[in-house]
């Protein structure tokens, strides 16, 4: 596959690998922000082919990770309500809220479907008038835009049975939460190349100056990555806190100007519930006034539904890169992805659902 | 006393109330919450050798013949997809399931659950299409039943089939036959068949169109057995993929497998669409496909026999029985990196982004 394959190579990802061992002297901790990049690592083995010292902690950026609890309860609620088709991506289906999942919603009789696209969700509004549609929006700034697009249209529309369920999260606000932890170990960091193709690099300049850390924006593919820790290593070795680009081929400095436009248009920044981190301040997107008539948690009223996380389930600490998940008592145990007890365990994004579907980490498998 | 709680127990429903109170998707996808189904429910109340051996089918000895016997229903959706249709898929799943039992295929039955208002007109296309593929096969339809049910009370269509065929007195092919050493083979490109329906049904379009791989693999399977006396294990990747296939037949066989990826036939278009759609190749579902172990002094031979068939000229080793982690499978990445290949634990669900 073009443009694929290149990024695959076995060869290209050796030398690589050797070029990092070469310049590495001593112990470093890199934390890779973005699910995606987290998924690649484990799928490809490529801690394997790292030096021992150099320790890559997974980061808090899994849209299904870090939505909380109390949403996906909100979503059950609605999504079971008889007047409603409620619309998700894949991944949302399996996370458990307090008492079960969509997909058991879905087959206890509720019309949840999955899409590819908001706009598919809008597309299914207009086929069925008498029924309201709501899309589950989560994620970071990478779906935002076409989140935003989806309630952009349906306004333009006129669309009276389109709504979005928001919980969009941003990536410097968590960066910084967990940069100005007393707790903190991680020395640098990969950007999450597809956060930054909206959003451009510039807003991490502060914080790479304000906590002394190289930022790399880094892509998916296993040489990306590979590429991205040996720029990390490298800024690390000399003493560098810089920002630097990796993923040229996608991103650029000042990120894609109308997207930005329009998540400006229907989003304003507002405080944020993370899972298992809590409530960071100005770190999500909440729909604007102006746009309250699409917003599903007025609309259905489910503002009074409060939930509390599971306190066996140590997804803070995991996705603040505090722990790894086989530090997890639960781990393996307790929580499995047919039993998850938390979300970094149903997405396949998510930093022990990768640990345990890739990694050679369960009790049960080493004896 | 005893016999009341005896009653309760088996009135119980091992699967606990608190986990799924209702069936999911999941449940019959293949992966495991369909195992964990099969093994408490079923397998436990039906108690039986050859149940418990979990193959496509049961073999058993009728007075002086050694047969095969086997069944599968089918729901697809949709009916009609590009390179087959559900008549087609029933006929050649349940021949490929008693192929796999290591059985030449001789009769089938055919059960119809049809939707009131279904179309008579793709009644007969399917009709037309079970018989082209009993033909194909070599098979012969010889009972089956006809239901009809109240509109919105089924999907239009399911079928049913069951088959029997006759084993040969020497043959010992089972899934607990994996040892150490074995190749593993599979006879074509993977992942064809659920990529096909799925790019229909999310309206997806390729530069050529992917179409499902169904066929049946008894002719191909008849060649084999002729050429090698080594064959130990068949199996069809469908439901839950290649992943879940060689993870059953770990589990099975108490042993390890080791699987190359770089060697794993798949398509340029498929692998295009499994990119895009967020999935796995791995544990997409074929139709078509087998994968053979195969003590290694023979490999080279059975791959050769495969090649020179229409249904296996794609054939490859993709890996191997090992003596390490027994009951698990994994697989050595393009990048040299290895990692554990699980089995799926619900609906293989496209990421986010």
């Amino acid at each position: 596959m073009r443009f694929i394959d290149e990024y695959r190579d076995g060869d290209a990802a050796k030398k690589t690998a050797e070029m990092i061992h070469r310049i590495t002297t001593r112990t470093w901790t890199v934390m890779e922000i973005c699910g995606g990049q987290t998924h690649t690592i484990v799928k490809y083995g490529i801690e394997s082919l790292l030096p021992p010292g150099l320790t890559l902690v997974h980061g808090p950026g899994c849209p299904v990770c870090v939505t909380p609890l109390e949403i996906i309860d909100k979503a059950i609620a609605i999504a079971s309500r008889s007047d409603v088709i409620f619309t998700s991506f894949g991944d949302m289906l399996r996370v458990p809220g307090s008492t079960k999942d969509l997909l058991t919603v879905k087959a206890e009789g509720g019309k949840v479907r999955m899409v590819y696209s908001p706009l598919d969700a809008v597309k299914i509004a207009r086929e069925n008038p008498d029924m309201k549609v709501v899309f589950f929006g989560v994620g970071f700034e990478t779906t935002a835009p076409a989140n935003a697009m989806a309630v952009y249209q349906a306004k333009k529309l006129g669309m009276e049975n389109f709504s979005l369920l928001c919980s969009h999260v941003l990536v410097p606000p968590a960066m910084n939460a967990i940069l100005s932890s007393p707790a903190n170990r991680v020395q640098g960091f990969l950007a999450a190349g597809h956060v930054c193709t909206v959003m451009g690099y510039e807003e991490y300049f502060p914080l790479a100056e304000r906590y002394h850390v190289p930022i790399v924006v880094t892509g998916f593919e296993p040489l990306d990555l590979l590429q991205g820790i040996y720029m990390t290593v490298r800024q690390l070795e000399e003493g560098g806190s810089r920002v630097e680009n990796q993923y040229s081929r996608a991103v650029r400095r000042e990120g894609n100007v109308p997207a930005q436009n329009l998540l400006r248009e229907v989003f304003r920044v507002s405080d944020r519930a993370w899972r298992g981190i809590g409530v960071i301040p100005m770190s999500g997107y909440a729909l604007r006034d102006e746009y309250a008539g699409y917003d599903a948690e007025k609309i259905f009223d489910v503002g009074e539904i409060r939930t509390q996380e599971s306190p066996l389930c140590i997804a803070g600490s995991i996705l603040q890169g505090l722990k790894k998940p086989d530090e997890c008592s639960a781990f393996g145990i307790q929580c499995t992805p047919e039993h998850p007890l938390g979300a970094p365990m149903v997405s396949s994004e998510g930093a022990c659902a990768a640990y345990y579907h890739f990694g050679e980490y369960r009790g049960e498998r080493q004896s | 006393m005893k016999q009341t709680a005896d009653l309760s127990a088996g009135l119980a429903c091992p699967i606990p109330l608190t986990e799924y109170k209702s069936v999911l998707m999941a449940h019959g996808g293949g992966g495991k919450l369909t195992q964990q189904l099969i093994q408490k429910m079923f397998v436990s109340q039906f108690d039986n050798d050859m149940l418990g051996a979990l193959h496509d089918g049961a073999v058993f000895q009728a007075g002086n013949m050694k047969l095969a016997f086997s069944t599968d229903s089918y729901v697809i959706n949709p009916i009609f997809f590009p390179g087959g249709d559900i008549g087609e898929l029933a006929v050649n799943g349940t021949v490929n399931d008693l192929a796999m039992c290591g059985a030449k295929p001789l009769y089938l039955s055919s059960a119809f659950i049809i939707e009131e208002g279904f179309p008579m007109d793709d009644l007969w296309r399917i009709v037309l299409s079970m018989k082209g593929a009993a033909e194909r096969a070599g098979v012969r339809l010889v009972t089956g039943d006809t239901k009809v049910v109240d509109r919105g009370k089924g999907d239009g269509i399911f079928i049913n089939t069951s088959g029997i065929g006759a084993v040969e007195a020497a043959s010992d092919i089972d899934p607990k036959n994996a040892r150490p050493g074995d190749k593993i083979i599979v006879n074509g490109p993977i992942a064809v068949h659920g990529i096909a329906i799925m790019s229909v049904r999310e309206g997806l379009e390729f530069e050529t169109e992917i179409r499902s791989d169904t066929a049946p693999l008894n002719g191909l399977v008849e060649k084999i057995l002729k050429a090698g006396r080594d064959l130990h294990v068949l199996r069809d990747p469908t439901r839950g993929g290649v992943a879940s296939a060689v993870n059953e037949i770990a589990q099975s066989s108490r042993h390890g497998i080791l699987l190359n990826e770089e060697a794993i036939p798949i398509s340029e278009d498929v692998r295009g669409a499994c990119e895009i759609l967020g999935l796995d190749p791995l544990y997409v579902a074929n139709e078509g496909k087998l994968l053979a172990f195969v003590a290694p002094a023979s490999a080279e031979m059975v791959l050769k026999e495969m090649r020179s068939h229409p249904q296996g000229k794609d054939a490859a080793v993709i890996g191997e029985v090992v003596g390490d982690h027994p009951g698990v499978a994994v697989m050595k990445s393009r990048i040299g990196g290895t990692r554990v290949v699980d089995m799926l634990s619900g609906e293989q669900l496209p990421r986010i982004c």
